[in-house]
């Protein structure tokens, strides 16, 4: 491998592909493209049933191709499956518990990359584990506590979970990225005056943009696309966002394949979305943890 | 550069002073001594988090000691829900089905998400698209993902018509009402999420490898074998720490997916500790025994997380 791999580097360097080298690239090709199908078959299926009649997929089965257009299914779902609702109590979640995540988190980042507070690993340590504890040791005694602070079955205590529980790691990604930021700036901003507040506020923060745009967008799908919380927190049907509206519609459209295909088409948007808009911020987000 | 501002100003603080009389640290992060307004930014999260994370996690473990049906008060159960674990057959089921799930689930996203970030390494026509492909079921929720691979596992779904198209008659089956093969047919859609994401984690990965260590590797002959043995997985070992992590993680999430398709049935064929945890906590109301599950759960997921713990801290300082 290596020793064929040599010439035609060799080759195309020299400006023409010898026949070898256009087999490998035709193979490669051929093969992401199989790869590529396969991963995106299902979505591609369920697109298509989500848009024919309920007697098309009765009378000739999930796979036929097509013989009708039933765009009346995203209706149903919309409509009938409560999906508009779901979707209104998802943005009043996902967009509040994501803002203020990011506000709270930053503001423990900021003093803990730039000050030296006691203790400052430490915390740093105690706040992530808290976010890396598996949910389930919390959800019966937080669904008591909403009950003690009278925030039993609101969105309200969606949002307050959603936030701590995600507190700890953001303030770990975001402190990590705000100790590269130069303390020249800082300190520059200290001689003309500038408290602590606006240092953060004015300086720190429009710096941190990249790493809170990443955040943001990932941590909306994560918010988003939750399914424990809010079935732990809530109880109403017309509360529940679109995840667990989305396990009411299975229930309550039973064997309407073409409806509940809607209905995941109609859930997986809002996120398909944020992704398209955010993919730079987004793909990096994902390695923000990780990879320094 | 911190050192020609300092000494310029001579009345700025403390700590500032006290780095002009070090010169040999120029810590990067400001070693500037907190103020009150620096003193609440850390205490207001941190008080959030406690409210909603550490104080219910503590009560979580006390609940697990408890007998507690949600009505009445709880009573003191001792060890007594760990010791009704050890003799629950439903209990074995799930374990065995959550570490069959960690061992598969986990293995095939790390090697399946490895082998398409190699593959789709290099920057060429096209590649994008590929790429986007692999990445978009990621953004999906695990229950739309169950929802949309429910209809492909129907008796008269994709699978099966694809099976006996390609020869395979025989190999039908019920997916998801088969005890035999719930469980698996389950992991198939969390691993079709997952491969993607892992694909991501090693992709970039695979940038940071310098590519002079190929280079040299070539020189001394190695085979490609030998390339990805010795200079790929060794530099990619502080990505393989998050991917470990990643997949612990989100195999302990893996409830979304079970319990939108089988809630762990059919007989808890398919029973996960974490469905199981749910429905005795909240569908049978079983809070002491539930909490006792959930802190197996627990313990679990503490060794691999802890071990990602130091790791991460490694390489923050």
């Amino acid at each position: 491998m290596a020793l064929t791999a040599a010439p035609a580097a060799g080759a195309r360097r020299h400006g023409h592909r010898p026949l070898g080298s256009r087999l490998r690239t035709f193979g490669f090709h051929a093969g992401a493209s199989a790869l590529s199908l396969l991963w995106f078959a299902p979505i591609a299926l369920i697109l298509v049933i989500s848009l024919r009649s309920t007697d098309d997929v009765l009378g000739h089965g999930l796979n036929s191709v097509p013989h009708s257009f039933a765009p009346g299914n995203f209706a149903s779902a919309w409509n009938d499956g409560g999906l508009k609702q779901a979707l209104i109590n998802s943005a009043i979640v996902s967009i509040p518990a994501v803002a203020l995540t990011l506000l709270l988190a930053s503001m423990a980042a900021f003093a803990l990359a730039r000050y030296q507070v006691p203790l400052r690993r430490t915390l740093l340590l105690v706040m992530l584990g808290g976010n890396l504890l598996p949910p389930q040791i919390l959800l019966v005694p937080v669904a008591k506590l909403t009950e003690l602070f009278g925030l039993h079955d609101s969105l309200a205590a969606l949002i307050a979970v959603e936030i701590g529980f995600g507190l700890g790691f953001y303030v770990f990604v975001l402190q990590g990225f705000m100790r590269t930021i130069p303390a020249e700036i800082q300190q520059a901003a200290l001689l003309d005056g500038a408290g602590p507040f606006t240092i953060y506020w004015r300086i720190i923060l429009p710096l941190t943009r990249p790493a809170l745009a990443a955040l943001g967008a990932l941590s909306f799908t994560w918010v988003f696309n939750d399914l424990l919380w809010p079935i732990t927190v809530l109880v109403s049907e017309t509360k529940m966002p679109v995840t667990p509206a989305l396990l009411g519609l299975q229930g309550q459209f039973v064997s309407y394949w073409n409806v509940i295909a809607a209905g995941s088409v109609i859930a997986a948007i809002p996120t398909v979305a944020v992704f398209l808009r955010f993919q730079r911020h987004f793909i990096g987000g994902l390695n923000l943890g990780g990879v320094k | 550069m911190s050192l020609a501002t300092t000494p310029a100003q001579p009345a700025l603080n403390a700590a500032a002073q006290r780095r002009t009389r070090r010169p040999r640290r120029p810590r990067r992060g400001g070693p500037l001594r907190p103020t009150p307004v620096i003193i609440t930014f850390v205490l207001v999260p941190l008080l959030v988090e406690s409210v909603s994370v550490f104080w219910p996690a503590i009560q979580g473990f006390y609940i697990s000691l408890t007998n507690w049906n949600g009505v009445n008060a709880p009573t003191f159960a001792g060890l007594g829900n760990y010791r009704r674990m050890v003799s629950d057959p439903v209990f074995h089921k799930a374990l065995t089905n959550t570490a069959l799930w960690l061992v598969l689930f986990g293995g095939i996203s790390a090697a399946g998400g490895l082998g398409c970030a190699m593959f789709l390494q290099r920057e060429r026509r096209g590649i994008a698209i590929y790429r986007a492909a692999l990445f978009l079921p990621v953004v999906f929720s695990l229950t739309a993902t169950a929802l949309m691979w429910q209809t492909l596992y129907q008796p008269n779904g994709m699978i099966n018509s694809m099976l006996s198209t390609v020869g395979l008659g025989g190999w039908q089956h019920a997916w998801l009402a088969n005890p035999h093969t719930a469980l698996y047919a389950q992991i198939v859609p969390a691993l079709w999420r997952e491969i993607g994401y892992v694909m991501v984690l090693y992709l970039a990965g695979l940038k940071g490898i310098d590519p002079a260590l190929y280079e040299a590797a070539k020189v001394d002959g190695a085979s490609p074998w030998q390339q990805f043995r010795n200079v790929t997985l060794p530099q990619l070992r502080s990505v393989n720490a998050v991917v470990l992590s990643v997949i612990v993680i989100d195999s302990l999430r893996s409830f979304d997916v079970v319990w939108a398709l089988t809630q762990g049935g059919p007989y808890n064929s398919s029973q996960l500790l974490s469905t199981y945890m749910y429905q005795t906590a909240f569908v049978n109301t079983d809070f002491g025994y539930g909490c006792a599950l959930a802190v197996a759960i627990f313990v679990l997921a503490f060794g691999v997380i802890v071990g990602y713990l130091v790791r991460a801290f490694k390489e923050s300082d």
